[in-house]
């Protein structure tokens, strides 16, 4: 187990590092650097740009160095908590950023947690009752749900609540609270809003949990140890929970792994539409604006802290699974 | 999303020809899931893989339905000219969100009419909202038809038509069956040119993906060992980071002043770089199951080179998967294309996809008044769940000697 801990710690720190080398091919990316774009600003309010002092903002940001040692002062920097400056907002990024990311996970988290819980429930139901009329209801909203885009899903609730209840389901925070600092009420606000995003995110995953929850239950049920457990007069509940049942729960671990970087893409898209405080609108607003340092910085640290969650369901993973230990 | 569309199956059992001489017998009955072949009577002793799997594939009625709606998608693809009754393009601020204009049969005064006929569009004052709305002119009726003579186009950008599938007899009557956009142009005939975009952009990225994704994933699965190692390691990476911030990145950065056809294969090339791992992992799965079986050690023995085992016995049989696969991850494509549009990081107008249609509704003010505006997403969601009923079919009937 410690070797296998040990294993997947090394590969992610040489994805981590490849993490690293994308994001700052993105920052590289676009025609021109930092000081050109905010010559370009200064230019159209009218003020003159003088090349001595472009010449010695490139110096100070160190934008003159050849490109591997601007990559190792950038990741260095990071290291010590600096992920440049973002060039719209007139902020360090790192002000900027640790809330919204904060956000971005809790919901990401709490979508997992209403996915689970929902595609469990439905998908041993859908299991057992198979060809039953909730069956067949939950089969048709899976596919459905496979199918809608979940940005399309949050700009029909948007419609709906806008038409027909007159009230804006977007945002997490009443006005009331948007700018307050964190506290209780603030919270117990947030969560009253929270269940649009939610379901929004939800719907996709569970719908594809429930396809597989139902498939590897009934791959399960119709084993022979079933039968022979059945005829020795073990009770249906009972035959049901004791093994089946944990043996198809496997996927709702492995899975998490996957569902994370699912689950960062979904809130991404829909808190643009939803206009949630998260990375999502900003990550947009940067990415158009050209801001590179703020954008990478998102990227960096979203696909950084999804890799991170994909160790720890691997390593959950091998701890509930001995066959996966010892491969 | 659905990512994780196709875990490899158990290899099949090695069953040919002995496998029907057994089930012929009067007394038993034919195993349940080879029951598709019961009316196939004696065809099934030399009907070939491909006969078989279109035979179980047939029964699957959803993804015979599917199959027949992608056609449908495709072919207004290709001939979006004539299909849609007006230019995308052409606006008139007088319909800007006109509403959609119903089809009727029946007249305002109980008429029955053979010819489908819509009424014209005025506008009028709300007295209680004081906006302008628009109303049904009864007045006015305009009679549709097939094979209609309207505006001219160019077909495929090569030679000028004026006939459409439908539209109005009058060539200058208004016809918005699905209303009309901020700039008054006919949505319908705008999701149908979206269609060629969009459903297009599915197949070549697949393709992009499919080339990657077998040359990666059959040295892993093949030769194994470091290869197998490190391009394992590849994808792992991939598949663990989250691809949209990643895409939006890439996408953002491609430059702004290209031309629209050299915009569309930069999204589709960044699309199909990040969706190919999938792939590669079900290529790489079968190879290794396939690898160990009989008839190609048999092949080894009777001295066939390399490439004749790869590709005379070991992809035949398991085409059949990878088409499969393939079906599955297009929708992947097309919903990351249309959301990457929708954000305005991908495709652009003027040109016209799913996405980019959807652009108009990110206004929640616009989608209020105006809520046909969302039609092309559910122009979306049919080609997605049409793609996954084809794909499930497929993977149901990959291995036709299967139970």
């Amino acid at each position: 187990m410690l070797q296998y801990i040990i294993q997947r710690l090394l590969l992610m720190t040489i994805t981590l590092v490849a993490v690293s080398l994308v994001s700052f091919v993105i920052i590289e990316l676009p025609p021109g650097d930092y000081v050109t774009a905010y010559a370009a600003t200064l230019a159209s309010s009218g003020d003159s740009v003088d090349q001595a002092r472009l010449d010695s903002l490139r110096k100070q940001f160190g934008l003159d160095l050849p490109i591997y040692q601007r990559y190792l002062k950038w990741t260095w920097d990071i290291l010590h908590g600096d992920f440049g400056y973002s060039f719209v907002w007139n902020k360090p990024v790192s002000e900027l950023i640790w809330e919204r990311i904060g956000l971005t996970f809790a919901i990401s988290f709490s979508a997992l947690m209403v996915t689970w819980i929902l595609g469990f429930l439905i998908g041993v139901y859908s299991a057992v009752r198979q060809y039953s009329f909730g069956d067949y209801l939950f089969t048709t909203f899976s596919f459905i749900g496979l199918g809608i885009p979940d940005f399309l899903l949050a700009l029909v609730l948007l419609w709906i609540g806008f038409r027909y209840f007159d009230t804006n389901v977007g945002g997490l925070f009443s006005r009331d609270y948007q700018t307050a600092a964190w506290s209780f009420a603030k919270f117990v606000d947030m969560l009253k809003h929270l269940w649009v995003p939610l379901i929004v995110l939800g719907v996709g995953g569970t719908a594809g949990l429930i396809r597989i929850m139902r498939a590897n239950l009934l791959d399960e049920l119709r084993k022979p140890y079933v039968e022979t457990a059945r005829a020795k007069g073990v009770s249906e509940r009972r035959l049901l929970l004791r093994y089946p049942v944990r043996i198809a729960l496997n996927p709702f671990i492995s899975t998490a792994g996957w569902a994370l970087p699912g689950l960062i893409n979904g809130a991404t898209i829909i808190s643009v539409v939803l206009s949630l405080p998260t990375a999502g609108p900003l990550l947009l607003n940067a990415l158009l604006a050209q801001d590179m340092y703020l954008a990478a910085s998102f990227i960096l640290i979203l696909s950084a802290l999804t890799v991170i969650g994909t160790l720890i369901s691997d390593i959950l993973l091998a701890w509930l699974d001995p066959r996966i230990r010892y491969q | 999303m659905a990512q994780e569309i196709n875990k490899p199956r158990p290899a099949s059992p090695p069953v040919g020809n002995a496998l029907f001489s057994t089930t012929v017998d009067e007394d038993i009955e034919p195993p349940l899931a080879l029951s598709y072949l019961e009316d196939q009577g004696d065809k099934i002793y030399t009907a070939t893989q491909w006969q078989l799997t279109w035979w179980r594939f047939r029964r699957h009625k959803m993804a015979m339905a599917s199959l027949w709606l992608l056609a449908i998608l495709y072919l207004v693809a290709i001939f979006s000219e004539f299909i849609a009754p007006a230019d995308p393009n052409i606006y008139d601020e007088k319909y800007a969100y006109a509403p959609p204009q119903g089809i009727h049969f029946i007249d305002s005064s109980g008429t029955f009419h053979l010819r489908p006929f819509v009424y014209g569009l005025k506008s009028e004052r709300d007295m209680e909202t004081m906006r302008m709305v628009f109303v049904p002119d009864e007045e006015a009726m305009y009679p549709l038809g097939f094979f209609t003579v309207g505006k001219p186009t160019k077909f495929w950008g090569l030679f000028e038509m004026d006939r459409h599938l439908f539209g109005p007899l009058d060539p200058n009557a208004a016809f918005f069956p699905l209303g009309g956009d901020r700039l008054g142009r006919d949505m319908f005939s705008r999701i149908v040119y979206g269609t060629r975009i969009s459903m297009s952009v599915g197949l070549v990225g697949i393709l992009i993906s499919l080339a990657l994704g077998i040359f990666f994933g059959g040295i892993s699965g093949y030769y194994g060992g470091i290869w197998d190692t490190i391009i394992q390691r590849v994808i792992e990476f991939f598949r663990s980071i989250p691809t949209i911030p990643l895409w939006m990145g890439l996408s953002a950065a491609v430059p702004k002043e290209w031309s629209p056809l050299r915009m569309y294969f930069a999204i589709t090339v960044l699309l199909s770089l990040i969706g190919w791992t999938g792939l590669a992992r079900v290529v790489r799965g079968r190879f290794l199951s396939l690898r160990e079986e009989d008839f190609v050690l048999a092949a080894k023995l009777g001295g066939s080179s390399e490439m004749r085992i790869i590709f005379r016995h070991m992809v035949p049989s398991f085409t059949s998967h990878i088409i499969a696969s393939l079906t599955l991850s297009i929708p992947s494509v097309i919903l990351a294309e249309t959301a990457l549009s929708f954000l305005g990081l991908g495709l652009r107008p003027p040109v016209i996809s799913w996405g980019v249609l959807l652009q108009e509704s990110q206004n929640l003010r616009a989608v209020a008044t105006a809520p046909w505006l969302l039609m092309p997403g559910l122009a979306v969601v049919i080609a997605v769940l049409a793609f996954n009923f084809v794909g499930d079919g497929l993977r149901d009937a990959a291995d036709p000697y299967a139970l």
